[in-house]
């Protein structure tokens, strides 16, 4: 079958899908988005988590079908998201107030604020940019602060909590450590002992709150 | 495998009677876990997420109607009022990501008994409302558990919601495992203060072939609360009443012994979650609960 379905704000097709496929499998097989990763194809470990319509799920647990016409965002449109809401932030949406640095995109289309030139929104959107990202840009804030924070090893893990902490991050701008601990218990990391990830949240959080505050 | 898409309840149902061996998938929580693994390869997959309504709520009237689809998210977020033994089980099930995808309709459908809704539903008294062609249905939630991950619907039904008697007591539910999250019971315990009936109802998950109500457990504590008139005086329950009502919850059990647990160590810790969740609901009890049905008069 086919399904059709946004992918990092870019309308997307994939074709022969088979109906027992999951989204997963289309993202990293079909559409060369292998960002998410495949550990355990089963719900357990959080590496293939994405946001469907704004919301992290495993996407190796929603079927390929229930993607048609969604909108998902994947590791590799992070940096575009993130730059995206920066904007709506400094006013791009009309509105120009936000309080939180973190205004929630849940659920808004994803190619919102059209025509607003790409600029320079983040001053770390200069930053080399990975192969592999899928929109423009460098590194969303939340993949430099796992950078600076050592939170990468292996780095198996690391796309699915990053999603899981940007959108985290969006929600609750200003996370305890519980909170952060909650929203990231369904992603495992076999390396890092978690400690560095937690210092790389606190991180993003923090810069977070001193660009709300500029 | 042809995946059915329906756009509303009406072409599911008539779906699901065209082809009673599709299977309905809406968070995928579970069915996905068995198609990636190779474990099923059903004719049909029923995806119901375009079915607007098994994801709503009407919690207006005494009784709430919680779509089959409802994330345990939104349980979480938005029921804890009305349904607080409920959304403590969703706050245990697996993980945000999860959370966000499954809902009461998936646990009820592939009914095993170490679904985290399940002591709720049983301690609450819900009923399953399910649904065909022929007609709809209600199921009380005693009757729809009939093996292991078997349930009592026929081939051409689909579930479609339960109905959960706002909660006019304290509720509780416990659960034992190796973590907070990502953790299948190895026993759960849900038990549920009713004061509007003067009756406690109780719920075992992951500690028989299905989950089971404690029913020896209840009518004993019940008969004990009302005897010592402790509806009405608000006294602490006794410790001999506490302790015989855990050994009952304990003797309910016909667990097994597997990866997770050993037989004895089910029992046992039934009968600790027992012990505890009465000794929590109960001064909750005499605490706010009985407190603002003085305030307003109540015999
Ligand atoms: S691959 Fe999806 S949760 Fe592990
Ligand atoms: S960095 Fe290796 S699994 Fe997390």
């Amino acid at each position: 079958m086919r399904v059709s379905f946004t992918v990092n704000g870019r309308p997307q097709e994939a074709d022969d899908v088979w109906e027992g496929e999951s989204l997963l499998y289309v993202l990293r097989e079909r559409l060369g988005l292998p960002g998410s990763k495949n550990a355990c194809e089963q719900g357990e470990c959080g590496s293939c988590t994405v946001r469907l319509d704004g919301v992290p799920v495993c996407s190796c647990l929603v079927a390929a079908g229930q993607a048609e016409g969604r909108e998902v965002v994947t590791v590799e449109g992070l940096a575009d998201l993130a730059e995206r809401r920066a904007r709506r932030c400094a006013g791009g949406d009309g509105s120009g107030s936000c309080a939180s640095g973190a205004c929630g995109t849940s659920g808004a289309p994803l190619d919102e604020a059209p025509g607003v030139p790409a600029g320079d929104a983040w001053s770390r959107a200069a930053r080399p940019q990975d192969s592999q990202a899928g929109g423009g840009g460098g590194l969303a804030p939340i993949q430099q602060a796992f950078i600076d924070a050592g939170a990468v090893q292996c780095g198996f893990c690391t796309p699915g909590l990053l999603v899981a902490a940007d959108e985290m991050l969006e929600r609750n701008p200003d996370p305890s450590d519980a909170d952060i601990r909650e929203a990231l218990s369904g992603n495992l990391c076999r390396c890092t002992g978690y400690e560095k990830i937690m210092d790389a949240v606190r991180l993003a959080a923090a810069r977070q709150a001193e660009e709300a505050a500029r | 495998m042809d995946f059915l898409r329906p756009a509303s309840w009406e072409e599911a149902l008539a779906a699901k009677a065209a082809h009673p061996g599709a299977v309905p998938i809406a968070g995928g929580t579970d069915v996905m876990v068995e198609i990636n693994f190779d474990h099923r390869r059903p004719e049909h997959l029923l995806d119901l997420n375009r079915v607007e309504e098994l994801g709503e709520w009407e919690a207006d009237g005494d009784t709430v109607r919680l779509g089959a689809s409802v994330p345990y998210t939104r349980i979480m977020e938005h029921l804890r009022g009305p349904l607080p033994g409920l959304a403590l089980a969703s706050h245990t099930v697996a993980s945000p990501q999860i959370r966000n995808r499954g809902g009461v309709g998936g646990n009820l459908g592939t009914a095993s008994p170490a679904g985290d809704a399940h002591p709720a539903l049983l301690a609450a008294g819900a009923e399953v409302e399910v649904a065909s062609v022929r007609g709809t249905r209600r199921i009380p939630i005693d009757d729809f558990y009939t093996g292991v991950k078997r349930n009592a619907l026929a081939a051409d039904e689909l579930i479609r919601a339960v109905h959960v008697k706002r909660a006019s007591g304290p509720q509780q539910f416990a659960k034992v495992g190796t973590r907070n999250a990502m953790v299948i019971a190895v026993c759960a315990f849900g038990l549920a203060l009713h004061p509007d009936t003067r009756t406690v109802r109780t719920g075992i998950g992951s500690a028989a072939p299905t989950p089971v109500r404690a029913r020896a457990a209840e009518d004993f504590l019940n008969a004990a609360l009302e005897e010592d008139r402790l509806w009405d005086s608000g006294r602490a329950v006794p410790p001999s009443v506490a302790e015989e009502f855990a050994a009952l919850c304990s003797a309910a059990c016909n667990p097994i012994d597997d990866v997770r647990g050993t037989a004895g160590y089910r029992r046992h810790a039934v009968g600790v979650l027992a012990r505890r969740t009465l000794t929590w609901t109960w001064e909750a009890y005499r605490g706010t609960g009985r407190a603002a049905d003085e305030r307003g008069g109540a015999a």
